[in-house]
């Protein structure tokens, strides 16, 4: 099948299907993957990722509008979402219910919504979610944004994936603030108080600003509730500042606040690649993934080539003391010639 | 990574009470299923749309309006428009036994009245979705 041809004629039922197959890692999906790869790159790849309720799904839907329906007469973009929510760690069920609060997308071509359970486990999220976007970058979408529930590690995962990561926050959250900071400070590119329409709004603003240190910068000024302009990237390849992560208001329900923030989304886009930070975090970017991926297929090899019944006997004996774990380990995982050295022994012959 | 069911449950139509149809999706999800949940008040064009971007295996569609004579087959004509025509097609809600013959022969696989076990749907879908994919293996 000619999957590049047949996603960028835009056929939906395929599109649809190619990210059934890399979500359940099938032969055809890792054959498809071969074949699009080259095809991929061109994409915005946005995250927006904080605490359940804060409004995640209500701001990607914003966002989104915004890209369709710009003000400044410009074309209209086109945008894909994939929403991840959890798996349930008891039955490996989930319901995925991010659709809800994307009405507003609804009927629209320009846009393909994709729900993704993390189906748990190691890197699961990562590679489904990485091979998601690839498929959805190969099928011309001009932007990505990927949904996550901000909850510890999986902020940074998904902060290693997209190139602008927009954290969310919602008013009251008060004491919580601290507890988040730390993963928080270290991925956001944009910050967002979603929720400006509730009591505590301004608080919630000057402790996230006080939190990033941004004192009097230019683009955490406010203006009205909404920042002023975006910082033109011209200006951060002069002072060579870097990007200032700015804070900025949204009221996602009223659609308060989108338009501002696509432009910045637009303008921190505009500053990776004039600084040259956008070659920089791709190159991290794709030695993490494939690390990942390395990591893995190793394991699952592993899996494979012992069985249950022999990890059981050494396990065993691990537990009555007659082995050692790394004796365990040497009978389990024996150190195997790596394929390259057989190659090369093979061709000297 | 295994397969996973993937179920679309809508509330296509005007009433506003979807407790049944939450049940339903809570109840799929504990059987280990990916439940899309789209919230009240669909078009049949939405239902069809979000069932073909998220490539379900089964629509499963809460209609107590009594609507279902005129939503029904429009959403099975818009599955089939988009090549969808394998999807399984489960309705629950209130529905008249008069109508369900006529339903099934839309192509509507199972029809379920208020207070059916939950037991039931799961193994129904369970069943025909296993039949499908021996189908497709052979
Ligand atoms: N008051 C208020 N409520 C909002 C706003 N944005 C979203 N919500 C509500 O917050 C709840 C959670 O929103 P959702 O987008 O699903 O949050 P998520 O879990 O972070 O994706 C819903 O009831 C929304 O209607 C907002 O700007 N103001
Ligand atoms: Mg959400």
């Amino acid at each position: 099948m000619d999957w590049v041809g047949a996603l960028q004629s835009g056929n939906r039922l395929a599109i649809a299907r190619l990210l059934t197959q890399v979500e359940n890692d099938t032969p055809q999906g890792r054959a498809a993957l071969d074949e699009i790869f080259p095809h991929t790159g061109k994409a915005h790849l946005v995250g927006v990722t904080g605490a359940p309720g804060v409004g995640k799904s209500s701001l990607v839907t914003q966002i989104a509008w915004a890209c369709r329906h710009p003000a400044d007469g410009k074309a209209p973009r086109t945008v894909a979402i994939i929403a991840v929510d959890p798996t349930s760690p008891f039955s490996g069920g989930a319901i995925l219910g991010d659709r809800v609060r994307m009405r507003d997308l609804s009927g629209d071509e320009g846009v393909f919504i994709r729900s993704m359970a993390t189906r748990g486990a190691l890197g699961g999220i990562a590679r489904a979610t990485v091979e998601a976007v690839q498929v959805l970058d190969a099928a011309g979408f001009d932007m990505i944004l990927v949904e996550t529930v901000g909850a510890g590690q999986s902020e940074v995962e998904i902060a290693s994936l997209t190139q602008t990561t927009i954290v969310v926050e919602a008013p009251g959250l008060g004491d919580d603030i601290q507890a988040i900071k730390a993963g928080i400070l270290e991925i956001a590119d944009i910050l967002v108080v979603n929720k400006a329409d509730l009591p505590g709004a301004d608080q919630t603003v000057l402790a996230l600003r006080a939190m990033l240190n941004l004192g009097g910068s230019p683009a955490g000024e406010l203006h009205h509730g909404f920042p002023t302009e975006p910082e033109t990237p011209a200006r951060h390849a002069e002072t060579d500042v870097g990007w200032e992560v700015p804070v900025m208001r949204c009221i996602a329900i009223k659609r308060e606040g989108a338009a501002e923030l696509l432009r910045m989304v637009d303008a921190h886009y505009q500053y990776l690649r004039q600084s040259g930070e956008l070659r920089q975090r791709e190159w991290g970017r794709i030695l993490l993934a494939f690390d990942r991926l390395v990591q893995q297929t190793l394991v699952e090899r592993w899996r494979k080539s012992a069985t249950p019944e022999r990890i059981e006997n050494v396990m065993q004996k691990l537990y009555r003391r007659e082995l050692s774990p790394y004796q365990a380990l040497d009978i389990l995982v024996p150190e195997t010639t790596p394929r390259l050295e057989v190659e090369e022994r093979q061709q000297q012959r | 990574m295994e397969r996973k069911i993937r179920i679309l449950i809508a509330k296509p139509g005007l009433d506003g009470h979807d407790r049944g149809a939450k049940v339903v999706a809570r109840a799929l999800r504990d059987a280990g299923m990916e439940v899309i949940y789209t919230g009240l008040r669909q078009t049949p064009e939405m239902v069809a749309e979000a069932a073909l971007q998220e490539d379900v295996d089964a629509v499963g569609l809460s209609i107590l309006s009594g609507a279902h004579m005129v939503l029904v087959p429009r959403i099975i004509e818009l599955l089939r428009a988009n090549g969808q025509d394998k999807v399984i097609v489960f309705v629950g809600g209130i529905i008249p036994e008069r109508d369900i013959p006529e339903l099934k022969s839309m192509g509507v696989s199972c029809v379920y009245g208020p207070g059916t076990s939950t037991v039931r749907v799961i193994e129904d879908i369970r069943g025909m979705i296993d039949a499908r994919i021996q189908l497709e293996r052979e």
